[in-house]
């Protein structure tokens, strides 16, 4: 019984510190693939049959903290704020609730910053390295609590103007570009 | 193979040489090496401090080893016993305790008495002081000259231009950890802390350059968060000042041209100002005038064309885990970019 115990034990702890491990990892001079699609200029929104692809490469940094916490910091130093706020939106879409208007997959976030949207989103291609729009798919992600939660931030540095990201409930993502004030 | 044995052996004997030699008497990170009146009272407080406890070390030892000698001279240990237990000896111990109580306690007075003098001096603010704000980030300086004309201000990094002879305040905060900055010629330590503001005074009395270093633990790369200050003659400092209130340089041809071209094209603007041009992001260095400053990368680098090309290229080669991204540029734009930039005196 308790060798059993044991050997759970021990199993358990090198899970853990393999999880550990991941969440951890610092890579510095990571090059992550840039998903399909994302390298032509799309014209329209109209196109026949699904609208958004939710496949595409994962995202490379889902499971690392470190990479999330740099997708925080970059959300403000590139300005992300200026119109999604702190992720409850102002003049731009909210980031924290369960609706998405160009899809909730890593591919189609990684989309969204690189190409530009209509109605104000403006593109970053060629302005932000792929590693730093990776990190800021899993931050962006992490704001509705797509991530698990150990990798999530659990504070912020400045003003607490919400829950931490770790601490808000996952919400299951709804195809939607409905406002705000029509719900 | 001997030649490079010989050669650890070398590298070995001078670590051993750097580790050995008094931290400085002429160095320009020593604070026994001090450049203003008030890094002289902390080096003098030291040295004071330094010698009385070295004086007083000293006669306990001596004391301590006449003591195990005279014991040992005192024949059998009956003999001593009776001897200690005696009324005359215990009244003479006593007084002897008591003196060097008295002592101790007046040499410990005294010196508390000189360092509360000194942190007295040093507490002190003077009125007519140039003020300059100093924001810490991982892992460089952000220098702001004030002015109460906006238009007027001089934005650097990881570099301190100060006049000879006039006391400056430095106003320091920071953006992200706490910092802790450390010129030891010019000053003590002092914390940069986030969302507090902490002000020191340095005065220079003569001019030179001196080296500072981040003092406090603040990620991987703490050890290359370097600052060098210059003490200049009020008026090199006054011309200094000028040159780096104009705008950038332009280009001045075509493969410069198509540097600045790069730059406002790729990921650099979005975290660099130069002065001038469209860059006006502030969460990076400010390159205004890159060209006029000695290194590169808060002290990692000397400022060579060259090596801002490998820095732009792989940061993280020379600073694992700075902010900069690593950038991929054609080579083409990258030599471009590098000329223009070392064109920004």
């Amino acid at each position: 019984m308790s060798s059993r115990f044991l050997e759970l034990a021990v199993v358990a702890l090198i899970a853990l510190t393999l999880l550990g491990c991941e969440r951890e990892s610092r890579r510095f001079s990571d090059s992550p693939a840039t998903p399909r699609g994302v390298q032509t200029i799309r014209q329209s929104e109209l196109q026949p049959g699904s609208s958004i692809p939710t496949s595409g490469p994962p995202s490379p940094y889902d499971d690392n903290a470190y990479a999330v916490s740099q997708g925080k910091q970059l959300f403000e130093w590139f300005n992300c704020k200026g119109c999604h706020a702190d992720g409850g939106g102002s003049i731009g879409p909210a980031l924290m609730d369960e609706k998405w208007i160009y899809g909730s997959a890593p591919a189609n976030i990684y989309a969204t910053i690189v190409e530009g949207r209509p109605n104000g989103m403006p593109s970053f291609r060629d302005k932000i390295p792929p590693q730093q729009v990776w990190q800021l798919v899993a931050y962006v992600r992490s704001l509705s609590g797509q991530l698990r939660k150990d990798v999530e931030p659990s504070r912020a540095d400045h003003l607490f103007t919400r829950k931490s990201e770790s601490s808000s409930p996952k919400s299951a993502p709804v195809s939607s570009s409905a406002p705000r004030d029509t719900q | 193979m001997m030649g490079r044995l010989s050669n650890a052996r070398f590298r070995w004997l001078a670590v051993g040489c750097a580790l050995l030699a008094p931290p400085g008497c002429s160095s320009n990170h020593a604070a026994m090496n001090p450049a203003g009146p008030r890094a002289r009272s902390i080096a003098e407080l030291m040295l004071g401090f330094v010698s009385v406890s070295t004086v007083v070390y000293l006669i306990v030892s001596a004391v301590l080893v006449w003591a195990i000698a005279r014991r040992r001279r005192a024949g059998t240990s009956d003999d001593w016993l009776q001897r200690g237990s005696s009324e005359q000896s215990n009244v003479r111990s006593r007084q002897v305790i008591s003196w060097a109580t008295a002592l101790t306690v007046l040499i410990l007075l005294t010196l508390a008495l000189c360092d509360y003098f000194v942190m007295h001096g040093l507490s002190s603010r003077p009125t007519d002081s140039l003020r300059i704000l100093v924001t810490g980030h991982q892992y460089w300086w952000e220098v702001e000259y004030d002015d109460p004309d906006p238009s007027r201000r001089v934005r650097t990094a990881n570099e301190l231009h100060i006049p000879v002879g006039k006391p400056v305040e430095l106003v320091l905060t920071s953006q992200d950890v706490i910092h802790s900055m450390w010129m030891p010629n010019l000053s003590g330590k002092k914390d940069l802390i986030p969302g507090h503001q902490n002000t020191e005074v340095l005065l220079a009395d003569r001019p030179g350059t001196f080296s500072g270093q981040c003092a406090e633990f603040c990620g991987l790369q703490h050890a290359k968060m370097r600052l060098m200050v210059y003490a200049e003659p009020p008026k090199q400092f006054a011309a200094w000042k000028q040159a780096q209130l104009q705008d950038a340089r332009n280009p001045s041809n075509d493969i410069q041209r198509h540097g600045l071209e790069v730059f406002e094209s790729s990921t650099c603007i979005l975290c660099h100002t130069i002065q001038g041009t469209q860059a006006a992001a502030t969460v990076a260095p400010d390159l205004t005038h890159l060209a006029s400053r000695t290194t590169i990368a808060a002290g990692a680098l000397p400022n060579t064309q060259s090596n801002l090309a490998s820095w732009i290229l792989a940061p993280h080669r020379f600073k694992p885990g700075v902010q900069m991204p690593a950038t991929q540029l054609q080579p083409d734009d990258l030599a471009a970019l590098a000329a223009y930039l070392a064109s920004l005196k």
